[in-house]
This record gives C-alpha cells, sequence and structure tokens, in this order.
C-alpha cells in the first residue's frame, strides 16, 4: 500500500514539473520535452503489448510510421491538414494495419511471434521504401502543422511550440488514464490472464484470440497516436520511422523502465531519448568521433542493461526502497 | 522470357535460397538447440563479407581471405558465448532478443568505425573466373554454381554431423534436456558453445563467399537476417527439411519477382512491389498454416 | 434413468502409430462419480484432455447433452459447462487465489469485451468467486498470492477455480495428488458434497479415495477399456485384479 501511494507522489510531482516546464525553460526544452512525452505514448501503447499481454512485437514501429505518413497524406498540398480530422484519420489507419497484421501474426506465438511481427514490419517498410506511394527512400514533408480548427475558430495553434506541448501533455494524461482503466476492466483482466497461463485462459472460456487482437489494434491506434505527433513536430517522414531501428528502441525503452508498469514506459522513454542526446553530444577523442558512433555505446549499454537491470529502472528502484526500508516496516510492503 | 534467360533465373533463384539456406541452418541450429533467438545473426554475416573484402586486399586471395575469415569469425563466436549468450539460457526470449539487437547496434557501429560506410566489391577468384556458355551471347559464371555446389555440400556435412556422429547425438540431447546431458558427464558449456560458434562461423562464410557476387554494404546483414526469419517461418518449426525448401522457394520468389513485370488495372505491381513478394508469401502461409509448410501442428 | 450428461462413443486418439485412448465408450450421470483407474500410461489422462477440448480426437464422438462437441475448442466446451481440473497445478500463480477464482467466475459472462467500467465492481463474479473459494474451504487465503499457497491449498484452488465457472460435469485429473492424509480426506468430503449437482470423471491413483467416493468405476489399460461397472463387481474381478489392482495394492 505505503509503496502505491508513494508512486502516486512522484507521479503527480512529475506532471506538475511538466506543466511547470515551458514557464521556465526555453524553446529548445520544451521541443525536446515534447519529443520525449511522444515517445512515452509509444512506448505505453507497445508495453500494453508487452508487458502486460505477453506479445513481444517488434514491428510496432509500423503502425507509429504509418499516422506519419497518414498525415502527410492528409495534408492538401503545401498547406496544414486539420488535427480533428486527420489525427483520428492516422489513429484508424494505424488500427485498421494492426488489425490485417494482428490477424496474421496472431496465429503464432513465442519466436515465432517476435519473428513474423518484424518481417510484417519490414513489408510496410519496402512498401514506402521501393514504391512512389510517397515520395520512397527520400520521405515527405508534412509542411505545416495540423491546424486545430472548428469551424473557423482555433483554440490553439500546433505552430506554437508551447501550444504543442500542452497538447501532447494533455494527451499523455489522457492515454495514461484510458490505459489503466482499460486494465482495471473486465477487457484488461483477460490480457493479464493470457499473459500469465493463456492456455488456461482457453480452458476457463476465453477466446483468447479475440482478446489478443483488439489489444493489438488498441496498441497500435494508440502508436499511431504518437507517430502522428511526431511526423507534426519533425516535419517530415521517411520509411525509416517504419523501420526496426525504431521498433529496438522503443522495446528497449519499455525493458529499460520497466515491463508491465506503464510507469516503466515513461521513464524509460524520458531515460533513453536522454541517454541518447547525451551519447550524441560526446566530443571527439583521439581522432575518433566518438559522438557520431553514439551507436555504439548505446548498443553496450542496452547489453548490460540486459544483463544487469532484469527489472528495468523501476525494479532497481523497488529494490532500493525495500533495502532503504527499516526491517521493522518490511512487513507491510 | 526465352528458354536461356529463364534457365539463367531459376539457377540464380536455386542459388539465393542455398546460400540462405545455409545462413538460416546456423540460425536455426542456434535457436532450436540452445533456445537463444539471435538478432545478431544477420551481422556475422555482413563481418564474414567485410573480413573476405579487406583479408583478401590484404592477403591477394579470396581463398586465404576466407580461411582466416572463419578462423575469426569463430573465435568471435567463441567469446561472444562465453561473454554473452551464455548467460541468456535462462530468460525469457524478449531479453535474449534486447541483448542481441544491442550486439547488432554495436556491430553496425564497430563496421563502420573500422571499414567505413560504403559499398564494396570483392573479386571472383582467378580459378573460377570462367563462364559456361549457353548462347552467343548468354553465359552462366561457374563461380554461382560453386557457390550452390559449396552450400549443399555443408548442408549435407551439417546433417551428417548432427545425425550420425557422436558429437552431433550430444547435440541433440542437450537440445531436449540440457541438465540430464550435464549429468552424463558432458560439458554442456562446451557444447553450447561450439554449436553457437559453429553457427556464427556458417553465416560469416556464407557472407564471405556471397561477397563476390552480392557486393559488400551496410545493411547487408540486416536484410539477410529478416529473409531468413521468413525462411524458418514459412519452412516450419523445428524442420531442416522445411527450411531447405522454404529457402529454396524465396530464393526462386525473390530473384523471379525482380524480372517479371505484372500489372492490374493499370496498377504496376511487379516489379515495383518485389520487396514485399516474400512477405506476401509469408502472409499466405500464416493464414493456410501458421505452423509452417513442415511444421508440427499444435 | 435419466440422459447422460457427456457421452463417449468409440472415442480414439493415435499419437502417430500409438493408440494412446483406444475406442472408449463410456457415459457420465449427474449425481454420479465415475471414476477411471489404471496403471501410468493408461490413457486416463489422455481422455480427460480430450472431453476437455485441449486435444483433438481421431475418431470417435463425444456428446454432451446429446450434442457432439468432437472438435470444438477447450474454450467452446468449456462454455457448455464442461470443468477441467488439471493433474498438474495449472493456477495463476501470480495471482490472488481470489483473482484465480474471479478471473474463472468472470468467463461466465456473456462478453468480456468491457473496457471502462473496473472488473471488481462486477459484485455477482466476486460473490461467484468467493462462493467457489467457500466450498473449497479456502476462504480464509483468498488474499494470498497463489504462488504461496501448499500444494495441497493450490489442488484446492484448482477445484474451485473449476468451480466458479459453474459446469455441470467435472472432469479432475487426480485432485488428490500429493496430499497428505488430512488433506485427502477433507477433499474426498468435498466431491462428495459436489456430486449431487455434477456429473463427475475423476482420475486417480488414491485407491482409498476411490472406492469410497465412486459410484462407477472403469479401468483402463493400454488405451482400452478393460472394465466398467459397479465398484464392487470391479473390484471382484479376475481380470482386473490380474491386470491392475494386484500391483496397485502392492504400491499404495
Amino acid at each position: 500500500m505505503r509503496q502505491v501511494r508513494v508512486a502516486t507522489v512522484v507521479l503527480l510531482g512529475c506532471l506538475l514539473a511538466l506543466a511547470l516546464l515551458p514557464l521556465v525553460a526555453e524553446k529548445y526544452y520544451i521541443q525536446l520535452f515534447t519529443k520525449m512525452m511522444i515517445m512515452a505514448i509509444f512506448a505505453m501503447s507497445l508495453d500494453l503489448l508487452v508487458g502486460y499481454t505477453g506479445l513481444v512485437s517488434l514491428g510496432h514501429a509500423a503502425f507509429f510510421g504509418l499516422a506519419g505518413y497518414v498525415l502527410a497524406f492528409a495534408a492538401p498540398q503545401y498547406e496544414a491538414a486539420n488535427l480533428w480530422l486527420s489525427l483520428p484519420l492516422a489513429m484508424a489507419g494505424s488500427g485498421a494495419l494492426a488489425l490485417v497484421i494482428g490477424v496474421l501474426v496472431l496465429r503464432t506465438s513465442g519466436i515465432y511471434f517476435i519473428m513474423v511481427t518484424l518481417a510484417f514490419a519490414q513489408m510496410v517498410f519496402f512498401l514506402f521504401h521501393d514504391t512512389k506511394i510517397a515520395g520512397g527512400a527520400d520521405g515527405i514533408y508534412v509542411y505545416a502543422k495540423p491546424v486545430a480548427a472548428i469551424a473557423g475558430w482555433e483554440p490553439f495553434s500546433l505552430e506554437n511550440h508551447t501550444h504543442f506541448y500542452f497538447v501532447v501533455l494533455v494527451l499523455l494524461v489522457l492515454v495514461y488514464a484510458l490505459l489503466r482503466m482499460l486494465l482495471a476492466s473486465l477487457f484488461g483482466r483477460v490480457i493479464v490472464g493470457i499473459r500469465v497461463n493463456e492456455q488456461r485462459m482457453r480452458s476457463l472460456g476465453y477466446r483468447t484470440f479475440r482478446y489478443k487482437l483488439v489489444c493489438f489494434v488498441i496498441a497500435g491506434a494508440l502508436a499511431g497516436m504518437a507517430g502522428y505527433f511526431a511526423a507534426a513536430q519533425f516535419g517530415f517522414v521517411s520509411p525509416d520511422i517504419l523501420g526496426w531501428h525504431t521498433s529496438g528502441g522503443v522495446l528497449m525503452m519499455v525493458i529499460l523502465g520497466g515491463k508491465g508498469t506503464l510507469n516503466g514506459a515513461i521513464l524509460g522513454a524520458f531515460a533513453m531519448m536522454l541517454l541518447e542526446l547525451g551519447l550524441q553530444g560526446l566530443p571527439v577523442v583521439g581522432g575518433v568521433d566518438i559522438g557520431k558512433h553514439w551507436q555504439l555505446l548505446m548498443g553496450g549499454f542496452i547489453v548490460f542493461a540486459v544483463l544487469l537491470l532484469p527489472h528495468g529502472l523501476l525494479g532497481l528502484g523497488r529494490l532500493a526502497s525495500r533495502l532503504l526500508r527499516k526491517p521493522a516496516e518490511a512487513g507491510d510492503g | 522470357m526465352d528458354a536461356n534467360t529463364f534457365l539463367i533465373q531459376v539457377l540464380n533463384g536455386i542459388q539465393y535460397g542455398l546460400l540462405l539456406f545455409l545462413v538460416a541452418s546456423g540460425l536455426t541450429l542456434i535457436l532450436g538447440i540452445m533456445g537463444i533467438i539471435n538478432l545478431a545473426h544477420g551481422s556475422f554475416y555482413m563481418v564474414g563479407a567485410y573480413l573476405a573484402f579487406s583479408l583478401s586486399q590484404h592477403f591477394g586471395s579470396l581463398w586465404l581471405a576466407m580461411a582466416g575469415g572463419v578462423v575469426i569469425a569463430v573465435a568471435i563466436g567463441l567469446l561472444l558465448e562465453w561473454l554473452l549468450i551464455s548467460r541468456l539460457y535462462h530468460r525469457d526470449h524478449l531479453y535474449q532478443v534486447l541483448l542481441t539487437y544491442g550486439l547488432i547496434l554495436i556491430f553496425e557501429e564497430l563496421r563502420s568505425v573500422v571499414f567505413g560506410d560504403d559499398v564494396h566489391g570483392v573479386a571472383v577468384p582467378a580459378l573460377l573466373q570462367a563462364s559456361i556458355p549457353l548462347t552467343d551471347t548468354l553465359s552462366y559464371p561457374v563461380y554461382r554454381l560453386w557457390m550452390s555446389a559449396v552450400c549443399l555440400a555443408l548442408a549435407i556435412g551439417m546433417y551428417l554431423l548432427i545425425q550420425k556422429t557422436r558429437l552431433g547425438m550430444m547435440i541433440r540431447a542437450g537440445a531436449a534436456n540440457r541438465e540430464m546431458v550435464q549429468s552424463l558427464g558432458i560439458n554442456i558449456d562446451l557444447l553450447y558453445r561450439l554449436v553457437f560458434a559453429l553457427g556464427v562461423a556458417l553465416a560469416a562464410f556464407a557472407g564471405m563467399i556471397a561477397a563476390p557476387v552480392a557486393s559488400v554494404f551496410p545493411g547487408m546483414g540486416n536484410q539477410v537476417l529478416i529473409v531468413c526469419f521468413v525462411v524458418v517461418v514459412i519452412g516450419g518449426i523445428g524442420s531442416v527439411k522445411g527450411a531447405m525448401l522454404a529457402a529454396i522457394l524465396i530464393g526462386l520468389v525473390d530473384t523471379f519477382d525482380k524480372v517479371l513485370t505484372f500489372e492490374i488495372g493499370g496498377v504496376q505491381l511487379l516489379p515495383e512491389l518485389s520487396g514485399m513478394m516474400i512477405y506476401v508469401l509469408m502472409a499466405v502461409v500464416l493464414l493456410a498454416r501458421p505452423e509452417g509448410l513442415f511444421g508440427k501442428r499444435g | 434413468m435419466a440422459e447422460a450428461v457427456l457421452r463417449t462413443e468409440r472415442l480414439t486418439k493415435h499419437f502417430g502409430g500409438l493408440a494412446a485412448v483406444n475406442d472408449v465408450s463410456l457415459e457420465f450421470f449427474t449425481d454420479q462419480i465415475h471414476a477411471v483407474i489404471g496403471p501410468n500410461g493408461a490413457g486416463k489422462t489422455t481422455l480427460a484432455n480430450l472431453l476437455s477440448g485441449d486435444l483433438a480426437s481421431t475418431s470417435g464422438r463425444i456428446y454432451l447433452d446429446g450434442e457432439d462437441i468432437a472438435g470444438l475448442s477447450a474454450d467452446r466446451i468449456s462454455q457448455r459447462g464442461v470443468g477441467r481440473s488439471y493433474q498438474k497445478t495449472n493456477i495463476f500463480l501470480p495471482f490472488t487465489a481470489f483473482e484465480n477464482c474471479r478471473l474463472a467466475a468472470q468467463s461466465r459472462l456473456p462478453s468480456s469485451m468491457r473496457f471502462t467500467r473496473p472488473a471488481l465492481r462486477y459484485d455477482d463474479v466476486s460473490q461467484q468467486a468467493l462462493r467457489a473459494l467457500v466450498e473449497v474451504g479456502l476462504e480464509d487465503r483468498a488474499q494470498e498470492p497463489a504462488a504461496t499457497l501448499s500444494h495441497g491449498e493450490q489442488r484446492q484452488l484448482e477445484i474451485a477455480m473449476t468451480l466458479a465457472t459453474r459446469p455441470r460435469i467435472l472432469l479432475l485429473d487426480e485432485p488428490l495428488a500429493g496430499m497428505g492424509s488430512e488433506e485427502s480426506a477433507r477433499m474426498v468430503e468435498l466431491l462428495q458434497r459436489l456430486k449431487q449437482a455434477h456429473a463427475m470423471l475423476l482420475v486417480e491413483h488414491d485407491m482409498d479415495a476411490v472406492f469410497a467416493l465412486a459410484d462407477r468405476l472403469t479401468v483402463m489399460v493400454n488405451g482400452c477399456v478393460l472394465a466398467s461397472g459397479a465398484p464392487e463387481q470391479i473390484r471382484a474381478s479376475a481380470a482386473v485384479q490380474e491386470a491392475y489392482l494386484g500391483t496397485e495394492e502392492a504400491h499404495s
């Protein structure tokens, strides 16, 4: 119980800090944290699959990237798309792709599931890379940020980086709340049951395939939301966004933070992005531009994290809090 | 398409398929026997190709480069298994995926640091530079035939090793029950290390012999890895026969879809969507027989 | 006599060349404990797996209330009122005993595709789960993680989960496995109580329990039914004694 209260306090504290950030920070940091919050949404969507349902998907970037492309298509030439139309459209597109891919990949499990998710994401990559649908390997631009107009009235403007920041912050909170609600619902209990013992769930009468599919689609749609704003912020989409470096990266975020906790996904997203930034900024040492080859250090970090942090950063935190607690109190953990 | 061109494409398809089988067999060996999914398997393919490139320049001979390259690859495989892979045996596939993903990043960047990011060519060894003439204008390179022959020979060799030798028996037993084999006094750690090194060597060797044909470029490892996954999925769970069939099938599909033209209602599907064809094939197999063509059901 | 709840007709399962279950025709009635005994490898668990849909049969029919259920998936069969407990404890270890039963009870709702209302607010489901726990005598341990329960308690939970799905027929695979004498006595008493409202298949090795409980006894050897009838008859049969009971008494 006490642990839950601590977590709640920490969460609210972080929320407060995020809400106050634009008052004290410069544009660069506001945009940086916007990006981190977008990745946090992306990571949470994957945690639903990996951490809670036990479906290790290596192709989650397909849904993230597709939404960006939908945005690029939805925008008339050189003009801005309407947020209220294009965002649902992008999420629906990602959800639909997740439905199609899900029907195919959920016929497998274990290692094969991992392989086929990767393969299908690669197929989507090729679709955009090899064809002239959307600029091929060169990608296409999102020239203007989506416009939030309803019958002429604009409550905010995404061209304003502070507005953009708050829109993403609100969505982060909404997605978090939505997922918490989902996980506490009947559906959520089935999902977790499937992760723990799918065969038993079936013998209890649950049509597990359906629940996994719905979960896959929800996760895909939420990844689409993140991808939409990532494309809107960056102003550019290319096939690499669908690639497996993106898929691998977001998976790492979920694990680094601590899977199956949602909080871990957010923590992991922030941590990975800060780490990436830090590594990229490293200087040239002995004639070798370390910053340019930051992925070498990132790879090394990933290897160490897997070996030394079996429960991610949150697991480390839990371990620390258990060690710090006095023996007398250990009983009410 | 005339008969000779068709023949050339078929031979190319089979050659590519056999090469895929070589790489995929290393992957399934490690997967089936040690239960480890190794995403960095493609990186070893790339390492092999780059070793072929640099060592052949150094030695002036692709043969020496291959010999040296295999030795280096085996050494890398042994080291990796001892340091890292051995810690993954009792862990979830998820962590195996992540750790080997980290290895991919490391290998990619090391390659970038050591060899740069350019595309390189490797010369076909003088011995195999001939071509077999088919018509006045068309001929088929002996080197490609040699490649197919080598892949086939290695495949047969592996089959004999696994099925007919004592070592193979120990490997198969270790796959079924690790603790039991250990209690019989067999050094299972060493066994696994050898199996892993073998798998690495197969991938690297495949990269080496492919280098003169497919050229040496940065993304080659990841590309071959994903195709190997498709081979394993289509071929079926635990089936070497399936892997061989699937590899040949994919080799042929992947070769032909680049040279054929196909359109529906004015929309050009081939060769535009050639990159997607093998995934479409995988989708069809998943719909009809999710356990793969030769996989065991349920 | 009333119609059999569950009836098999020449049920057969081949694994390659081996017939694990061979031409088995049995009936199960409400208010009757039908015990199936036999040496290891006789096909008893395979039979249970066939009836619950965990395994697909090679040939033969399975009638539930007159309807052929052969070939249906395990989840569909469960929804038709077949409850299964497993030889190897098959529970949700990280969850509490209560959550195990609650999840089982939840399966009886028309649909679990509900995303907003918290699962714990479905009072009927929670009540059903608690009732199942009380039935097996685990209500004091409801909030304990299943992993911390003793072996006997886990076997009880296994039964409770099955009961929470309100089945009409219970397929119990060695419910007494690994239990001490006190726990076994409790389990026997529970099964006696359950008999009235359910049809029951009881696969067991504990001969004392079998003869205390069984209204009907079937002996299986090598996948085939060697004998089937009233317990006293079977006990007295020379063929059965030779094939099985003789060796069994030497062991127990």
